[in-house]
């Protein structure tokens, strides 16, 4: 017999400290496969985030590179001003990315940063003991919110994938789902088309990864992902918003 | 025809690799392992197809697949 | 070689250039304008990257990048935008990168005012950011120690792997002086932890996160033993007369240029009169003072604030009472005149 599933080159084969049925892991490998596929790991760089993935430069296997929290698209940018021809992509959460780094994020993708983002919306702040995000749906109960996110005073969740969108700099922007095997395969292919989207020299591309959280939801991992496919897609429609 | 290997070690225990499956080959299993995690393991593995769906959905990676 | 006419801010920046920096981050905000301006004109000169940045908190992280990928370079700011770089520094600091920030001071605190100042001392050499880490402080004092020491910054930051900064204040920075562009021979420092991709060796990571047990605190003694290599070789200092005088007057920056007027003030007019002019701040020239066995001598600190280095002077001299303070904050200039007034109390 032949092994038709193993361990991609760029994963590191080692324990990782997330929850059990954590999407962060399913992302982790999507990524370093399409890395490996397309070629890339002698020239790409990584930069983790402060949020539940900050520890991600142990399970990458690939020049790393810390960044203050939010901060990595900042940090991206002058990466990407030393070396061109490296590959550089930002690996971020919901509360990195849409809340304290927002600032950096539309900026980078405003000047059109050739880089790549990968967006992990769970909904949630993971690390710090599930407090609200700027994705967290309305109703939905965390740590700061515990009679359910109240659209009043907190508005409606953001779409980042839609904003950005709208922003010519940005060449490839799409919302995709870890919620069934269909959705992680096209979520896969949105990854591969993001990076592809750097090495053409397109300028910035986003996929939004709606990502379980199964601790701070308070739910099994197999609720976790019907929670995705039922509640969180219908706030949060799966597609492409710019290609 | 196909066969799955799970690594003990890195199986955490979240059972979605189960529910993926359709040929119900994955069981929860009575062993431990060394962080006290009851470790799924296959059961009616003449029924595997080699699919891939449970790897696939393994956020630990803890399983490979033969065919 | 000629001496020509620019303004500080400018100095600072061909200074840079000839060093090696082609990777300038910055954000507007005045006094350091120029400075700002100058490199956007001379990147696209020597083909170098200037990128205005959406904020200084962006700037500094550009900076971060730009230098875990092995490049020389540089931000700048003034007082409300370095305070905004202070997440940055500390992260530069404990990941140990190389990078060098300008703060060309202004008045504060909050949005203060624009006059020159010396009011981020404290912020400058006692952290400003969070955590146990130190940056080499530079302070020049007139605009050839502006091109001097902002050369030697990249090469300490090199070196040493860690931030350093140019403590200037608004009238340097806007001053119009004749400065000599000296060639600069730039200390090329083998840089085996940048990122570049992990081809044909193990890859690496760059990070300030320990959370293995011990870890955090065996990063620490390193810095802390980076820092004590520093303190023992970077000491740097500009004395006058100090064995003779009777009083020493001690500043830096733009009220040394100031003090030194007055002690030759003082000298004509038969007081025994010398200076201490720091020029790193960071480490601090602490042995100058404490090697100082005279204890009849008084230690006279003048400074743009309300007294921040004089803590320093206090702390070395080992005895207060010999030391007084002559400042104000809020875009003050001292006068020579009344310098001189203080020293010849003093006496
Ligand atoms: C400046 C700063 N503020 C706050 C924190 C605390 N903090 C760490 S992670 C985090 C949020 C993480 O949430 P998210 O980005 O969504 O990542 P997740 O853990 O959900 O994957 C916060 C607020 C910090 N480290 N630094
Ligand atoms: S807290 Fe949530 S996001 Fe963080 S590791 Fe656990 S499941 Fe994953
Ligand atoms: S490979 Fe397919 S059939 Fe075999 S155990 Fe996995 S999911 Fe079930
Ligand atoms: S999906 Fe992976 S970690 Fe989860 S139970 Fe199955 S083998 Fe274990
Ligand atoms: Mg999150």
């Amino acid at each position: 017999m032949k092994k038709v599933f193993g361990r991609t080159r760029t994963l590191r084969d080692t324990h990782t400290h997330y929850c059990p049925g954590c999407g962060h892991g399913i992302a982790h490998r999507l990524v370093a496969e399409v890395i490996d596929e397309l070629g890339i790991r002698e020239r790409t760089i990584g930069i983790a985030p402060v949020g539940c993935a900050v520890l991600a430069y142990y399970y990458w296997d690939l020049d790393i590179c810390e960044a203050p929290h939010g901060r990595p698209p900042a940090v991206a940018t002058g990466m990407k001003s030393v070396n061109p021809k490296n590959i550089v992509f930002t690996y971020q959460g919901d509360g990195d990315l849409a809340a304290i780094g927002f600032n950096e994020t539309i900026h980078a993708a405003n000047r059109g940063e050739n880089i790549t983002v990968i967006f992990i919306n769970n909904a949630i702040y993971g690390m710090t003991g599930g407090q609200m995000a700027p994705t967290t749906l309305c109703g939905q109960v965390t740590a700061t919110t515990p009679s359910g996110r109240n659209a009043e005073r907190y508005g409606q969740p953001i779409h980042v994938a839609e904003l950005l969108g709208h922003l010519p700099g940005v060449t490839f922007s799409s919302r995709v789902a870890l919620s069934d095997i269909p959705n992680i395969m096209k979520t896969k292919q949105a990854i591969k088309k993001a990076f592809q989207a750097q090495m053409d020299g397109k300028g910035f591309s986003i996929v939004e990864v709606l990502s379980p959280c199964p601790t701070y939801w308070r739910k099994t991992p197999v609720e976790a992902l019907k929670f995705i496919k039922k509640d969180m897609t219908k706030i949060f429609p799966l597609g492409v918003f710019k290609e | 025809m196909g066969k799955v290997v799970i690594n003990p070690a890195r199986c955490k225990g979240c059972k979605l690799c189960i529910e993926v499956c359709p040929r119900n080959v994955l069981v929860p299993s009575s062993k431990n392992n060394h962080l006290g995690i009851y470790v799924v393991e296959p059961k009616k593995v003449g029924e595997c197809t080699g699919c891939s769906r449970c790897a696939m959905i393994c956020p630990d990676v803890a399983i490979e697949v033969y065919r | 070689m000629s001496k020509i006419l620019m303004c500080g801010n400018e100095v600072i920046g061909e200074a840079a250039v000839q060093a090696g920096c082609r990777h300038y981050f910055g954000y507007p905000i005045t006094p350091q304008n120029e400075l700002t301006a100058y490199m956007a004109r001379r990147m696209e000169e020597v083909g170098g990257v200037f990128l205005q940045s959406e904020s200084e908190l962006a700037a500094i992280n550009m900076v971060l990048g730009a230098s875990a990928c092995g490049a020389r370079a540089m931000t700048s700011s003034s007082s409300p935008g370095i305070s905004l770089k202070q997440e940055g520094i500390s992260y530069i600091a404990g990941m140990e990168l190389p990078a060098v920030v300008v703060n060309v001071m202004r008045g504060g605190p909050g949005l203060g005012n624009i006059a020159p100042s010396q009011s981020d001392y404290f912020q400058a050499v006692k952290g400003g950011g969070h955590g146990d880490y130190r940056l080499i402080v530079l302070a020049p004092s007139c605009s050839q120690e502006l091109y001097d020491l902002t050369a030697l910054a990249f090469d300490l930051a090199d070196t040493y792997r860690n931030p350093v900064m140019i403590l200037a204040d608004g009238m340097l920075g806007q001053m119009m002086e004749p400065v000599t562009l000296k060639k600069i021979n730039s200390k090329r420092v083998k840089k085996p932890w940048v990122l570049t991709g992990a081809k044909n060796r193990p890859a690496r990571m760059l990070r300030s996160l320990f959370l293995e047990a011990g870890a955090l605190e065996k990063h620490n003694e390193k810095l802390q033993e980076k820092y004590r290599r520093i303190k023992a070789k970077e000491v740097r200092c500009e004395t006058y007369n100090i064995s003779r005088a009777e009083v020493i007057v001690v500043a830096y920056g733009s009220s040394a240029r100031l003090t030194k007027a007055a002690v030759k003030m003082a000298e004509e007019r038969g007081i025994k009169a010398g200076y201490i002019k720091p020029i790193t701040l960071w480490p601090f020239p602490e042995e100058v003072f404490i090697n100082e066995k005279d204890k009849d001598k008084r230690y006279l600190v003048v400074e743009m604030n309300e007294g921040q280095m004089v803590e320093d002077v206090e702390r070395c001299a080992g005895d207060r009472k010999r030391v007084s303070f002559y400042g104000h904050a809020g875009g003050w200039i001292p006068q020579v005149e009344d310098i001189f007034k203080r020293i010849k109390k003093l006496v």
